[in-house]
């Protein structure tokens, strides 16, 4: 009975946890996926449906270092015992696509410090640099037309039912569809990566952020008009701060958006950034490489999330539901 | 307008003291600042056609405090609504010192149920904002909004955020809002009708200090009967589908009104009446059940509270 009311007390439904709990599962909500991952990696009695080879005993075609399916294994292995023949050896292991945590735990270190392959290619830092410029210039383009057309569209109808419609069209269109003919109008290098960013997400932009407007409280409006507020001042005076703390949230989800079609957008023309570098290493088969990428990539975005959301808590201190936790 | 019947059994109502009669008097020799007449408002939906008011009329004086009371769906709230421009109206007039209503203005203030004031300013911004929005200095609004908070007692409160304040605040901030433009009529559409109780009390309380000491016609949306009486000079009574008048009541409590008075004749007897025209009693409305009949028992026959 006590163990059951001690298990409910996390179960509350809608109920804020304690901050001592809200640290604890936060970090398991990461260490979860990562202890999988050891056990996979670390416990041969799980998965490893390979056997990495050590000593290829008499099998001509076996080499060392290969990794070779367990029942291939077993049969030469059976093959040499009863042949009188020298046995292979090996131990179990995982496909080359899968490496332990440790190994991209190094890999995340190296990554930086490795000169690249090629003369004329980047290191690390370069190459993220080039993807964060991308994405930079891509998600400010969009919200430099997004942002201003998503706020009128909300607030008057008439510019809603002129832009909507077609907005509503274009948004299934897929981007990355957009790649042959944004190199031929805007050439090879960062032009077309750019703009795919921005097809990807301007039309997502201006739909989310009119109806943030639209959601409004409209009796805040009713008062300003009450007060004598023209037409004209009610969207500088009103409608814009009212609705800035959830445009400013509709940002932070859309920035995660633009990231997500960074890795086509980089692929379009000469590939670049993080892009040609996963690519590259996957090629040679350094896949912690890949995946130390793939990981930075996660924490640039999870970084740049909780700084914006941290900056809004000390903008937006009037807005106290953003304000609660 | 009134039946010679219903006036002879609850004549006390019409009966008003020398004093009062003679502020009645003063008061409809002032100059009329709101006249409504005949307003029609027919709202058009899918369904047809729906009249929420129906051939209205009646006047008000400078200084005057007016309620409109009436069941629910009466059209209160739209004419209050239509009085501060919020709203078309479909026939007749509406004159606010013998010019028509054309939209929204700052010659008219509304106090809304739902608080309205913006979150995102201070409180003494928000009473600030109808001075900004009429091209007058940051600096002389700040002077004049520290005035007004002042007034409803909220100075201390200045530099807070509404979502800091209780009801009461939040609805006195709404008032120094409204009054710091000087309408010339303050619209309230049942301000009150969010608080508890007690703070309610305070707030009618308040309410009239503040008339008293400001030049401010008041016209007070509610359908709290007791609230009515307390407050207004008159009463408007509506009654629904359609909205029309049915009855201007001069209410016969003297002022200064006080809470110990809701026991008065005056009081009994106006309350009565507008309770014999709000909710009589041999006509229930189509669309009211009685709560009583044929209730099924859900507990042991033996297990009596009462």
């Amino acid at each position: 009975m006590k163990s059951f009311s001690l298990l409910s007390g996390w179960f509350g439904v809608r109920q804020e946890l304690s901050k001592e709990r809200r640290t604890i599962i936060g970090w398991a909500s990461f260490l979860l996926p990562i202890l999988i991952w050891c056990a996979v990696s670390y416990l041969p009695f799980i998965w490893h449906p390979l056997v990495l080879v050590e000593n290829i005993g008499d099998v001509d075609y076996f080499q060392e270092g290969m990794r070779i399916e367990k029942t291939i294994f077993k049969e030469e292995f059976e093959n040499m015992q009863s042949n009188g023949k020298k046995v292979p050896q090996g131990i179990p292991a995982n496909p080359i696509y899968l490496p332990a945590p440790h190994e991209v735990a190094k890999a995340f270190y190296t990554a930086f410090t490795t000169p690249p392959a090629q003369k004329d290619g980047l290191w690390m830092h370069e190459s993220l640099w080039q993807s964060i410029k991308v994405i930079f210039w891509g998600f400010v383009i969009s919200s430099l037309f997004g942002v201003p057309l998503g706020i009128l569209c909300g607030t008057y109808s008439v510019v809603a039912r002129l832009f909507e419609p077609f907005i509503e069209f274009f948004r299934y269109l897929p981007a990355p569809a957009f790649g042959a003919l944004m190199v031929a109008v805007l050439g090879i290098y960062d032009g077309p990566k750019i703009a795919i960013i921005v097809i990807g997400t301007f039309f997502q932009q201006v739909l989310v952020i009119s109806n943030t407007t639209r959601k409004l409280d409209y009796s805040l409006i009713e008062a300003a008009m009450t007060l004598g507020t023209s037409k004209w001042k009610l969207l500088h005076h009103v409608v814009i701060p009212g609705i800035l703390p959830n445009l400013y949230l509709d940002m932070r989800i859309l920035l995660g958006w633009a990231w997500t079609y960074l890795i086509v957008a980089e692929l379009i023309g000469t590939s670049s950034g993080i892009t040609l570098f996963i690519t590259q290493q996957a090629r040679y088969q350094h896949f912690e490489n890949v995946y130390a990428a793939i990981f930075i990539i996660g924490f640039i975005g999870l970084g740049t999330d909780l700084f914006l959301a941290w900056l809004g808590r000390r903008m937006f201190r009037w807005d106290r539901p953003a304000n609660k936790v | 307008m009134i039946d010679k019947s219903t006036k002879s059994t609850l004549a006390s109502y019409l009966h008003q003291s020398a004093e009062v009669k003679t502020r009645f008097d003063k008061l409809k020799n002032r100059e009329v600042i709101l006249e409504v007449k005949n307003l029609d408002k027919v709202y058009k939906t899918n369904k047809g056609e729906t009249i929420a008011l129906k051939n209205v009329s009646f006047k008000t004086h400078k200084r005057e405090f007016v309620c409109i009371i009436g069941p629910s769906g009466c059209g209160k709230s739209t004419l209050a609504r239509i009085l501060a421009g919020l709203e078309s109206y479909s026939g007749g007039e509406v004159l606010l010192d013998g010019k028509p209503i054309e939209g929204p203005g700052r010659d008219r203030g509304m106090v809304f149920q739902g608080y309205t004031l913006f979150p995102w300013r201070t409180v003494k911004q928000n009473v600030m904002f109808g001075l900004e929005m009429n091209s007058i200095g940051s600096a002389e609004a700040g002077r004049e909004a520290e005035l007004w908070l002042e007034l409803v007692g909220l100075e201390k409160f200045a530099n807070a955020f509404p979502h800091e304040l209780s009801g009461g605040m939040k609805q006195r901030v709404a008032i120094a809002r409204a009054l710091v433009n000087q309408p010339r009529i303050l619209l309230m559409d049942e301000p009150f009708g969010a608080l508890d109780a007690q703070t309610r009390a305070k707030m009618q309380a308040h309410l009239l200090e503040i008339w008293r000491n400001i030049d401010i016609t008041i016209v007070f949306i509610t359908h709290d009967l007791d609230e009515a009486i307390f407050l207004a000079d008159r009463v408007l009574v509506l009654k629904a589908h359609p909205g029309e008048v049915m009855e201007l009541i001069e209410v016969p409590v003297p002022r200064p009104r006080n809470l110990t008075q809701t026991n008065s004749p005056e009081f009994l007897a106006t309350k009565a009446r507008l309770e014999a025209l709000i909710h009589p009693q041999e006509v229930t409305e189509l669309n009211e059940i009685p709560i009583q009949q044929r209730m099924i028992r859900f507990v042991n026959v033996a297990d009596n509270v009462e």
